[in-house]
């Protein structure tokens, strides 16, 4: 029988694409079902009744939530690619290091965007910070995963792609090439891998996503990812 | 340092640490624990957590781990072989676990905390309900994961067991400093159930601090760090 796997998304959502990705360098044949965040479907409520997000991941009629959960899950119950490494410390610093892109890289760098005045210059001076440590972490490799992509990079996927977006609509530069050489030229591979391609939307249309969702993000500071 | 030597950098409050020392009993792990000032940073702690200056940290050998969640797993993995698994074996059954332990950390922690942190009664009362609500949903957890056996991991402690069992002082300071009752039998009995169970065991009772002791760190805490004015 078939395997039947669906995925509920968005292509707007960096979270998404961190699922996306993980199910395409697996070769899973999957289902993509959009969601309308601002209508949820009741399929969303039904599989994520306690955090009504996405992503979720189906498959054979079992839910996974949260985006870090859904590609470990992916990296474990699909054969093929290993997106995690196999030793246990190797594997610690990857999630290590998700978490850090989560708890003080993404924060710190969307803040940056949609403040303004000294509350403004403060999440800038983090976002440095947070990008500068996180540079450091490539050390040498190609990605962070080390020849090719792993949890780390799917994780920091809204860095490569996302940053550069945001950082227009807002009218900031903080990711740059001339403070962080090392970080940009690893953003073009990685969105120049195949599974990274096929996830991606095209810029312009996030570009033009982002900015007619300005205002509202500024004043709410919410993401809308849809 | 020995290649296998294990040093644990904790504070006796953390929820974080204690899970952590838990895990490492169940395992019949032996370790070298070493008691942190968090507020006055050791030259050790700086070291071995030079990005986050936080516990717990695991030192095995040369390799430094960090992060509660991040070392439970570290543990299951090298450890695979030495007492009780940590983490289930089947894929979903894992995504299951690390939902809720997630949750436990970023919903329940944060009510209970959240209360002792409020100024207000409104806040206060708004916090207890918030801490009702996510128990209620571990409940449902406790039920599903456990599947009729005694503890979220089944026949033995696992993730779960740990990561929820680690708040249980800190749960029952809120009870006494609150009034409210949280683990309720009427409203949670499987999680009042467990606990009770749980308390009992070596891992619990050499690592859970008393409830005496938190609740006079909590109001300290009120006063010097939360800037909060107690009833007494």
């Amino acid at each position: 029988m078939a395997e039947t796997v669906k995925l509920l998304g968005t292509k707007g959502s960096p979270y998404s694409h961190r699922a996306e990705v993980a199910l395409r360098l697996k070769e899973v044949n999957f289902e993509f079902l959009h969601e309308d965040l601002a209508h949820k479907s009741d399929m969303l409520l039904r599989y994520n009744p306690i955090h009504k997000k996405i992503p979720v991941l189906v498959h054979e009629e079992k839910s996974i939530v949260e985006s870090l959960i859904v590609v470990e899950y992916v990296h474990e119950a699909f054969n093929g690619y290993a997106i995690l490494p196999s030793d246990p410390y190797e594997r610690a610093m990857a999630r290590f290091w998700a978490r850090y892109i989560d708890e003080k890289v993404i924060p710190a760098f969307w803040m940056s965007c949609w403040t303004d005045g000294e509350m403004q210059k403060g999440f800038i001076g983090q976002a440095k910070e947070a990008l500068t440590i996180l540079e450091s972490q490539l050390k040498g490799k190609k990605f962070f995963g080390g020849d090719s992509i792993g949890f780390v990079d799917l994780a920091a996927g809204m860095v490569a792609f996302w940053f550069g977006i945001l950082q227009e609509v807002a009218g900031i530069s903080l990711l740059n090439e001339e403070d962080y050489p090392v970080l940009c030229r690893w953003a073009d591979d990685y969105c120049s891998v195949e599974a990274v391609k096929e996830s991606l939307l095209d810029r312009k249309l996030l570009v033009a996503h982002f900015a007619s969702k300005k205002e509202k993000i500024f004043a709410t500071k919410a993401p809308v990812y849809d | 340092m020995a290649e296998d030597e294990l040093k644990l950098l904790g504070m006796w409050a953390s929820p974080f640490v204690i899970r952590v020392r838990m895990m490492l009993e169940e395992k019949g792990l032996s370790y070298e624990y070493i008691e942190q000032d968090l507020f006055n940073k050791s030259e050790l702690l700086l070291k071995h957590n030079p990005i986050h200056k936080k516990v717990p940290v695991l030192i095995h050998g040369d390799r430094d781990i960090c992060e509660s969640l991040v070392i439970l797993q570290y543990i299951d993995e090298k450890w695979s072989g030495t007492g009780p698994p940590v983490l289930p074996v089947d894929p979903y059954d894992r995504a299951i676990a690390r939902f809720w332990a997630l949750y436990i950390d970023d919903k329940l922690l944060p009510s209970f905390i959240g209360f002792m942190k409020a100024a207000t009664e409104e806040a206060k009362a708004e916090k207890i309900a918030d801490t009702q609500t996510a128990l209620e949903l571990l409940e449902g957890a406790f039920q599903k994961c456990s599947a009729g056996k005694d503890f979220f991991g089944g026949d033995s402690t696992g993730y779960l067991d740990v990561t929820l069992g680690s708040h249980l002082a800190w749960i029952k300071t809120t009870e006494i400093m609150s009034g409210a009752k949280l683990l309720d039998e009427t409203k949670v009995p499987l999680l009042v159930d467990w606990a009770k169970r749980f308390i009992t065991l070596d891992c619990a009772k050499k690592t859970l601090p008393s409830v005496d002791r938190v609740e006079k760190y909590a109001r300290e805490l009120q006063v010097t760090r939360w800037k909060v004015a107690t009833a007494n």
